[in-house]
């Protein structure tokens, strides 16, 4: 009979020779089945002497245990070799693109107006907006435009029969809501605005936000604040700004805010300026009491320089090419 | 407006350069737009003596001249111009001066004489674009002195974009004026000189209607020399300013304007017809003006007329048949006062824009009328000789504009401006600028000077402080806001959320302009539009769009053509409707697609845009007020879109907008070359929103069931699925139809249609025999409505 040490290594490499399931289930029969070396071998050990049964008994449980143990080994690494085969025949290229829809975006300049608005309203305006087709009352002469001002002659405007025009600024909405709301009052006004002028620096339609704040104490040290925090938060950057004398009807004192861009040159960003008195008369406001400062942005051009566009015309353009950049 | 810094400096002179002038204007509110040097260039240019003039012994044009230059011996030069004479002054360029046009002369023979040097004329010197000769300078002209240094050059030319409420700073005065306040420096001018009449000659004005014309100065000067020429200095100072020297008398009047910012005009004297006379135009005159445009006056323009009619229009231009001419020997100089509000505008609606209107429309010094004759009288004499007769000056004090003082306080300049600025400093800052001040308790009595006409109410006070103080020193202050928590309605779904779920679903947003052809506008909107533009840009840009289609489709042509083959366009816009009197603005949301309904992508084949997946799009939208079960798709006619393939979307019986096809008779129109599926949204009623209202979810499970009827192919499915939602209302929470099938086996007219039928109850588990009696009752409604049979 051979000795169990000789049969306990026949049997490990057996067990690590099985190259599957089958093969192995194969060598545990052999060894531990019904009729298997060592079951069999295990059924002599009552036919030893009394006294050397105990240890014989022993000798072959433990070689049994051995070799249970050996094969569960075996088990698990040809189960997690035939997951892995299972799973490599699975695999894809993760650098195919992803299936379905893709995404659009939104127009730069409605981009940058959303953009502007959220941040006014952060600081406590509300949104306000107005007619496009005005009437020249809330276009001019309640802004203190006199009829055959010069300052007119500056608003090429857009006519309707009977004397409507296309809203030239979106400064009528400061009218239209003092009327409407009452001070104090603290809104922006967005939209589309018209002038009847087309070249390279020029589209007959663009977008402006109008600013106004009205209450008690209001200075234009609170819209010098007001416009530098703006810009610097549409810019997220450190700004230098100037405020420079200037003339609107409808503002006094009135100023144009200059930025300082690259190459030290001052760029034009905005008008502003301290509502005049006879602003706040034509809403029925006591200029007395009240005080207040609008302002007023050309969006296309914050969006020109917040978006590196060189050419205000290719806004109306509408070509997938150029607005796809936005999204 | 452009003059040169040389002229400025005449009357006031700060220490600091062109660029600090610049910007000190700027930042005063006199935008310098641009700042260009003149005459660097004439290097080695000096101003000689022509000693002699002798005909070229080989040519009968030229001329060989001796001329000084001041130094040394006298040189020869060969000189081409017909006007050089013994005894004139004239720049002189010798051999190694390099002109403006970049040519370095150099000694060289002409015709067999040698020329050393070379006499100048403006063009030569880029001094002008035309010539007629070499320059001739004065006879008092230092011989040897460099022409730039007689010029006073290098110079700079200061293009100032003036604002429209400053008229007064309208010329050189003004401009100095206002720098002399700026720096506290003294005002070195005008002086005011006066030219006592040497004749007694005078010519008859009548003010007919002073209110238009307050003021009116006149002289008569007779026995001038129109043909002599403007010395170099007056018209060096008119071309830095852009204006051409034309004649003496010309020359003077635009000096003048330019100088002290009154227009003028002169009229040759023996042109004109009995007295002059300021009147309104009379209905149908007209008059041919000095350009040569014949105009029709209107009948709120004031016209200068004289016995044979209207001779000039006021204020804008003068006419024709009393212009001065170089044979002109008398002439009648006019300085008037038209107050603005009888010219402003004029200008622009006889499409004219002239020096004088554009100083008139903002406002001329009401008391410089005098002045500004005295002057010209002083000029044309020096140049044209000539005897003046006594200024006559009609002025009507009840109609000149009169300052009124103007309070100023203390208190209201600092919550204005947010800043206290001494007093001292205030009222240094306002008798700069002209202004009598006196103290009083509660801050100062202003009283403006009269060309200050703009200054009218304390705002402008505080201003003019500000401004001259200086904006920079106001501080930036945050104001502390007491800021009420507004009601926030969700009532209504915000625009931005409308453009993001457009956006996720692949639209890319346009904006198109909101003027349109009005062809397409009538097209797509079935009907005229009466809200068209008196003054369009183009015909492309003529109607107010009653849609937002047009735009979109001519943004879907255009890409098309730029290789697109799918497009996915969306914008948020106004559409105009009604009349000019009565119009009404309705935001839409609209947008348009044509190509591929996915992306080109691998693992799944192109499949075409169709009608579904863009209401898939309009759907989610929708969806996003809560509301979609509300709303219904009704099949509809429409002129713009394609029968059989349009719907109308109606919420609550409410049209809130459309959506098909486009109708392929518009195809042309907007040149697409493919077909395209448009949607249209009126805004407001289609985003209005209610906050949701929770109710419980069953606990128990749902069973599901499907049947397929057959039913006649017009019924919808719409209809189908409310007669089954209806059946057993308590039981059935949700309808699907999974399959529509017409073809072989069904017979021609009837369709197909399977649904699945979710059941579902809240307190308690659905038994077998519940859903058999809610399944008969939906075949059962099926069968009563539609005459519906239920296949196996």
């Amino acid at each position: 009979m051979q000795e169990l040490s000789d049969l306990m290594q026949t049997a490990a490499s057996e067990i690590d020779a099985a190259v599957d399931l089958a093969a192995l289930d194969a060598v545990r029969v052999a060894y531990l089945g019904k009729k298997g070396t060592l079951t069999l071998r295990a059924k002599t050990v009552s036919q030893l002497p009394v006294a050397e049964r105990p240890a014989a008994g022993q000798e072959i449980n433990i070689a049994k245990q051995e070799l249970q143990e050996r094969l569960n080994l075996r088990r698990e690494v040809l189960n997690a070799a035939a997951l892995e085969a299972a799973l490599a025949g699975d695999a894809v290229d993760v650098t195919l693109p992803g299936r379905g829809m893709s995404i659009g975006g939104r127009h730069p300049v409605t981009r940058a107006m959303a953009r502007i608005e959220s941040i006014f309203r952060g600081a406590g305006f509300g949104v306000r907006s107005g007619p496009e087709i005005e009437d020249d009352f809330h276009n001019f002469t309640a802004l203190n435009f006199p009829a055959n001002h010069p300052a007119r002659a500056e608003h090429d405007t857009f006519f309707l029969p009977g004397g409507m025009l296309l809203r030239t600024h979106t400064s009528p909405v400061q009218i239209r809501s003092m009327v409407e709301e009452g001070v104090p009052i603290r809104i922006i006004a967005p939209g589309r605005v018209y002038r009847c002028d087309s070249d390279q620096t020029h589209t007959p339609m663009f977008h402006q936000v109008e600013g106004l704040v009205v209450d008690r104490g209001v200075s234009l040290a609170n819209l010098k604040a007001v416009l530098h925090q703006f810009v610097e938060s549409f810019f997220e950057r450190e700004a230098r700004l100037r405020f420079r004398p200037s003339y609107f009807p409808f503002t006094e004192p009135s100023a144009e805010v200059d930025v300082l861009w690259e190459k030290g040159k001052w760029l034009e960003i905005l008008g502003c300026g301290m509502v005049h008195p006879n602003v706040l008369e034509s809403a029925g406001i006591d200029a007395e009491e009240f005080t207040g400062y609008a302002f007023g942005m050309g969006v296309e051009r914050l969006a020109m320089l917040r978006y590196g566009v060189t050419d205000l015309r290719t806004f109306f353009e509408n070509d997938m090419r150029f607005l796809q950049q936005f999204r | 407006m452009k003059i040169a810094e040389s002229w400025i400096r005449e009357w006031v002179s700060p220490a600091f350069d062109s660029e600090a002038m610049a910007h000190r204007l700027t930042m005063a509110g006199h935008e310098v737009d641009g700042l260009d040097g003149e005459g660097e260039a004439l290097r080695g240019v000096v101003i000689a003596e022509v000693l002699q003039a002798k005909k070229h012994p080989d040519a009968d044009r030229l001329r060989v001249c001796l001329v000084s230059d001041g130094g040394g011996d006298p040189i020869e030069v060969v000189c081409g111009a017909p006007n050089v004479v013994a005894g004139m002054r004239s720049p002189l360029a010798k051999p190694g001066v390099t002109l403006p046009n970049g040519v370095t002369l150099r000694k060289s023979k002409i015709r067999g004489v040698v020329s050393s040097g070379m006499l100048c004329s403006a063009v030569e010197l880029g001094l002008g674009v035309e010539s007629d000769g070499i320059i001739a300078l004065p006879a008092d002209a230092p011989v040897g002195q460099s022409l730039a240094e007689f010029l006073q050059l290098p110079d700079v030319v200061l293009d100032l974009n003036l604002t429209p409420n400053r008229g007064d700073c309208f010329s050189v005065l003004g401009i100095a004026r206002d720098i002399a306040a700026l720096t506290g420096l003294e005002l070195e001018g005008p002086l005011l000189t006066t030219v006592p009449a040497s004749i007694t000659d005078t010519h008859p004005v009548t003010i007919s209607m002073p209110e238009g014309c307050p003021s009116f100065a006149g002289r008569v000067i007779r026995g001038i020399n129109n043909t002599a020429k403007s010395p170099i200095w007056l018209t060096e100072r008119l071309r830095r300013s852009g204006l051409r020297a034309i004649s003496p008398v010309v020359d003077v009047t635009n000096y003048v304007m330019l100088e002290l910012g009154q227009p003028l005009h002169a009229y040759d004297l023996n042109k004109v017809r009995g007295a002059i006379q300021p009147r309104l135009a009379l209905a149908g005159e007209t008059l041919t003006l000095l350009d040569g445009k014949e105009v029709a006056a209107t009948t709120d323009t004031i016209v200068i007329s004289d016995d044979s009619g209207a001779i000039g229009l006021a204020g804008i231009m003068g006419g024709l048949s009393t212009a001065v001419t170089a044979e002109t020997t008398d002439v009648f100089f006019e300085a008037a006062y038209w107050p603005q509000e009888f010219v402003a505008g004029r200008a622009r609606a006889y499409g004219l824009h002239t020096d004088a209107s554009q100083r008139f429309e903002r406002g001329v010094d009401p008391q410089g009328q005098a002045r500004a004759v005295e002057r010209a009288t002083e000029l044309l004499l020096q140049i044209c000789g000539g005897q003046a007769g006594p200024l006559e000056l009609v002025q009507n004090d009840q109609h000149l504009p009169k300052a009124k003082p103007i309070s100023l306080r203390r208190d209201r300049l600092r919550k204005l401006l947010g800043i206290s600025i001494a007093d001292a400093t205030v009222v240094d800052i306002l008798r700069r600028l002209g202004m009598q001040v006196d103290t009083h308790d509660l801050g100062w009595q202003v009283l403006a000077p009269a060309f200050r006409f703009d200054i009218a109410i304390e705002a402008d006070l505080i201003e003019e402080v500000a401004r001259i103080y200086g904006y920079d020193k106001i501080p930036a202050t945050t104001a502390i806001v007491e800021a009420p928590v507004a009601v926030v309605p969700e009532s209504t779904i915000a625009i931005d959320l409308v453009a993001a779920t457009l956006v996720a679903r692949d639209y890319q947003e346009v904006v198109s302009y909101s003027f349109i052809d009005a062809a397409s506008n009538n097209a797509i909107s079935g009907m005229p539009s009466e809200l068209s533009l008196i003054n369009p840009i183009s015909s492309d840009m003529a109607v107010m769009r009653a849609s937002l289609l047009p735009g979109l489709l001519y943004a879907t042509a255009a890409n098309m053509s730029r290789q697109q083959d799918r497009i996915r366009i969306f914008e948020i816009g106004k559409s105009f409707h009604g009349t000019p009197d009565a119009h009404s603005e309705v935001l839409r949301v609209a947008g348009a697609c044509c190509g591929s309904a996915c992306p080109e992508q691998w693992g799944q084949a192109s499949e075409a845009i169709d009608f579904f997946d863009l209401k898939a799009d309009v759907e989610a939208i929708l969806r996003l007020t809560g509301a979609a079960c509300d709303v219904a798709f009704a099949a509809t006619e429409n002129s713009a879109l394609q029968p059989g393939q349009s719907a109308n979307i109606v919420r609550d019986g409410n049209v809130i907008g459309v959506i098909g096809k486009l109708h392929p008779r518009h195809a042309k129109m907007f040149a697409l070359k493919k077909s395209v599926y448009v949607f249209e949204l009126d805004a407001t009623k289609s985003l209005e929103s209610r906050p949701p209202v929770a109710s419980v979810i069953s606990k128990y499970p749902s069973i599901r069931r499907d049947i397929a009827v057959l039913v006649a192919d017009n019924v919808t499915a719409a209809e189908i699925v409310t007669a089954v939602a209806s059946a057993a209302p308590e039981l059935i929470c949700d309808v699907r139809i999974f399959d529509i099938y017409k073809g072989p086996g069904i017979e021609a007219g009837l369709k197909s249609v399977a649904l699945g039928l979710i059941l579902q109850e809240t307190s308690r588990t659905l038994t077998d025999e519940d859903a058999d009696s809610a399944m008969s009752a939906a075949v059962r409604k099926l069968q009563q409505e539609f005459g519906a049979e239920l296949r196996d």
